[in-house]
């Protein structure tokens, strides 16, 4: 991948359809070496940028799923102490010292997401998603690996990458990210797309859509982003419309048809009767 | 590259956008491995290094077009802008070129023929701005002169009929017509863009940079704020309140330890052969406060206090009770008009034509509304709740009541009062803050967006708040 066209297009061969400014910030990651922070509405593709991007360099994801209450032990590493008591009891009649530096060994660690892409010989693709969900004090368990691609661990001392992984972390911005976080990423916004790539993102993931029916699905649902929905319907949300209008038969999306399915891209109740009264009486 | 860079950094921060110095670091390290001729890898990188945040993108792109607007050695439009500045400074060009010109431009945006309305931008520009070098003018003068001359109105309503088919069902129109508004607005900025590339070429990057600053939207003054603005803070309000209840969950959660977790400790006391050793604890669940708004709703504030209950009725979830008052100069309940999810415009308009909060003739009487207030309410306060009283505390010269206000003091467990005027003001004219000031617990000025956020955020949160002291 040695332009952003080539990204385009290599992301593109695994159903990802990148515009320019996606292709130009992946691109920048992979030669500055820098995480890229990917942040957006829910379901315009920021999780399957990581993926397309794994598949695309035919590198492993390796996913660590953030939520509250996530700490070290989830993230990093944990010491077997299982495996440890057993080994201790196995052992008894030894001296201590022997048998400390038996059990701090690589073989009691249990490797967690952070440190498995660290130690993985071949390279990976590290998704880090939804990091907004943890807590602040947690981010800083990230801090290390962002920038040097390492983990300190005391009994053991520090483990580096042996390659370098690529690092996208994913964000619904529900809350504001540190700035140490920040500062060691590229930042990357993905919006709701233009209506024509809508229309080509539907036509590639959903490859029996007719030519007119996606361009009037990605025209209407640009329509109703404009209304005034508490969640307005996303790129996913737009891909379940068009798989359920295929299977319904229809062929023309008129004021009836999408009346009727609105549930499908309209998750709650006010907004639909707000689009359903805007879209029937024009 | 260097010197253009810090240039632009600096404006950067000019504007408002936070850049440190090893994201500028970072922007000279991206800017070596991109192909320095192409704009949008030039956006792409400068971008993904300088900004983290959302809400500066907007300044970003502005600052950006100012420091890399596109400029061309048109001989042309340098010889035009010259004989464009005669006696009467407006631009030349008769009524026979703006229709041909029209005529290019319809069919360009039939057709979304993008390199064709980037032409006519520019040609319009060139012939009906007349920008004179070198005069203190800002942009959005030019930008009015050259829409005027194009009469865009007119324009739109040709446009609809000639690409609306008449037999076109209604949901088929209202599509197309916004797509001619979308690329009526592309157009538009074509024209700004041009304009700006003008003024860049004639004072420099820096000083037009200076002249586009606008005040990030979380700091615009809402009171004085325009119609454009207020949308954008619509815009920025919903996903902010989510935010916000977001973190207030978090932290409520996270504000105390519980108590001891004694099945729990005794379950992970198995693995340490019985000790306890790591103790864990339940989690804490604080009360939550009950809230009673009393919002002036007469026309100068009438925006504020809009915001004001559109931000804590998101956060209703995170409170256990929330209950509206709306006065001018009588007082009454407005709460099942703002429920959660309702739509806010539509929830004022149904509020000053169906809520009674007029009594007499419509101008603000605070007295009278607390009194009010006082005789029909006074069983919504408990020690438990808190009061947000929001005003500029302009009576009309008509009596304070102070004693009204002391009373609903009295029976709640905190007063505040928002205003959204400025401080220098209070107490000026018929302003009455001094005088309500003494009974309410805290008096905070809140003008715009992030004050308003962290006033929210600290009221919901239990633990923040002032101790009642005795009335």
């Amino acid at each position: 991948m040695n332009d952003p066209v080539q990204v385009a297009s290599a992301l593109a061969a695994h159903g990802y359809l990148a515009d320019d400014r996606i292709a130009q910030v992946v691109y920048l990651a992979t030669r500055l070496d820098k995480p890229i922070l990917v942040e957006g509405p829910a379901g315009v593709g920021k999780t399957e940028l990581a993926k397309a991007l794994a598949a695309a360099s035919s590198r492993r994801l390796i996913r660590l799923q953030c939520y509250e209450g996530l700490d070290e032990a989830k993230a990093l590493y944990e010491w077997n102490y299982r495996k440890q008591l057993l080994r201790l009891q196995a052992d008894r009649g030894h001296e201590w010292d022997e048998v400390e530096g038996d059990i701090f060994t690589e073989d009691f660690l249990l490797a967690r997401p952070l440190l498995e892409a660290i130690r993985s010989p071949d390279p990976v693709v590290l998704l880090v998603d939804e990091v907004d969900r943890v807590e602040v004090e947690t981010e800083a368990l990230l801090l290390e690996i962002l920038a040097d691609f390492q983990v300190s661990i005391p009994e053991l001392g520090t483990i580096r990458s042996t390659s370098t992984p690529m690092v996208v972390l994913t964000s619904n911005n529900t809350r504001e990210l540190s700035e140490a976080l920040k500062r060691r990423c590229l930042f990357l916004h993905i919006g709701y797309p233009t209506v024509e790539r809508e229309q080509e993102i539907l036509q590639s993931r959903v490859p029996d859509l007719e030519d007119d029916l996606a361009a009037q699905i990605a025209t209407l649902v640009r329509s109703v982003r404009g209304f005034n929905v508490r969640k307005p319907p996303s790129v996913s949300e737009s891909i379940d419309w068009a798989r359920t209008l295929l299977a319904l038969g229809v062929a023309d999306l008129d004021a009836e048809a999408a009346v009727d399915t609105l549930h499908v891209i309209l998750k709650h109740q006010p907004d639909i009767e707000i689009a359903a009264g805007q879209l029937s009486e024009s | 590259m260097l010197p253009v860079l810090t240039g632009f950094i600096a404006a950067l921060r000019d504007a408002g956008v936070p850049v440190s110095m090893v994201e500028a670091i970072d922007a000279a390290n991206a800017v070596r491995h991109i192909d320095i001729g192409s704009r949008s890898a030039l956006r792409a990188a400068l971008g993904a290094t300088l900004v983290k945040n959302v809400r500066h993108l907007a300044a970003f792109e502005l600052v950006f077009e100012t420091f890399f607007a596109i400029q061309r050695p048109d001989e042309e439009s340098s010889t035009e802008i010259s004989s464009g500045t005669t006696a009467t400074g407006e631009g030349t060009g008769g009524a026979a070129e703006v229709d041909d010109l029209l005529a290019v431009l319809t069919s360009a945006l039939a057709t979304g023929d993008e390199a064709m309305i980037a032409a006519v931008a520019r040609i319009a520009v060139t012939r009906f701005s007349g920008i004179v070098p070198g005069r203190p003018v800002g942009g959005t003068y030019y930008l009015y002169r050259v829409l005027r001359r194009l009469d865009i109105d007119s324009l739109r309503d040709g446009l609809i009929v000639e690409t609306v088919d008449a037999d076109a069902t209604p949901l088929q129109r209202r599509l197309a017509i916004e797509e001619i508004d979308l690329r009526l607005a592309a157009f538009r900025e074509q024209v700004r863009a041009e304009i700006r590339g003008r003024l860049v070429a004639d004072r420099g990057p820096e000083a037009v940079a200076r002249t586009l600053r606008r005040p990030l939207i979380e700091d615009v003054d809402l009171a004085t704020a325009t119609r454009q603005e207020l949308a954008e803070i619509e815009r920025v309000l919903h996903p902010l309140t989510r935010k916000l209840a977001v973190r207030l969950a978090q932290r409520r959660r996270q504000g105390r330890v519980g108590r001891l977790d004694v099945r729990a400790t005794m379950r992970r006391s198995l693995s340490s052969g019985g000790s306890p050793v790591d103790p864990r604890f339940r989690h804490p669940r604080p009360g939550r406060p009950d809230l009673v708004l009393l919002c002036d709703i007469s026309g100068s504030v009438a925006t504020f206090a809009r915001f004001t209950m559109q931000v804590v009725v998101s956060i209703a979830s995170q409170l256990s009770r929330v209950r509206s008052f709306a006065f001018i100069d009588t007082v009454d309940e407005v709460t099942s008009f703002v429920a959660p999810g309702t739509d806010f415009s539509e929830a004022m308009r149904r509020i000053g034509t169906e809520a009674e909060v007029v009594w007499l003739d419509g101008h603000s009487d605070y007295g009278n509304s607390f009194g009010v207030f006082v005789e029909r309410h006074l069983e919504a306060l408990t020690q438990k709740s808190t009061v947000i009283v929001t005003g500029d505390a302009r009576t009309n010269y008509h009596d304070p009541n102070l004693g009204a206000l002391r009373e609903i003091a009295a029976a709640s467990g905190a007063l505040f009062w928002l205003n959204p005027e400025h401080h220098r003001y209070w107490d000026t004219g018929d302003s009455v803050m001094g005088t309500y000031a003494e009974v309410c617990d805290e008096v905070y000025e809140v003008r715009n967006l992030r004050q308003l956020e962290a006033f929210v955020e600290k009221v919901a949160l239990p633990t923040t708040r002032p101790i009642r002291r005795v009335v």
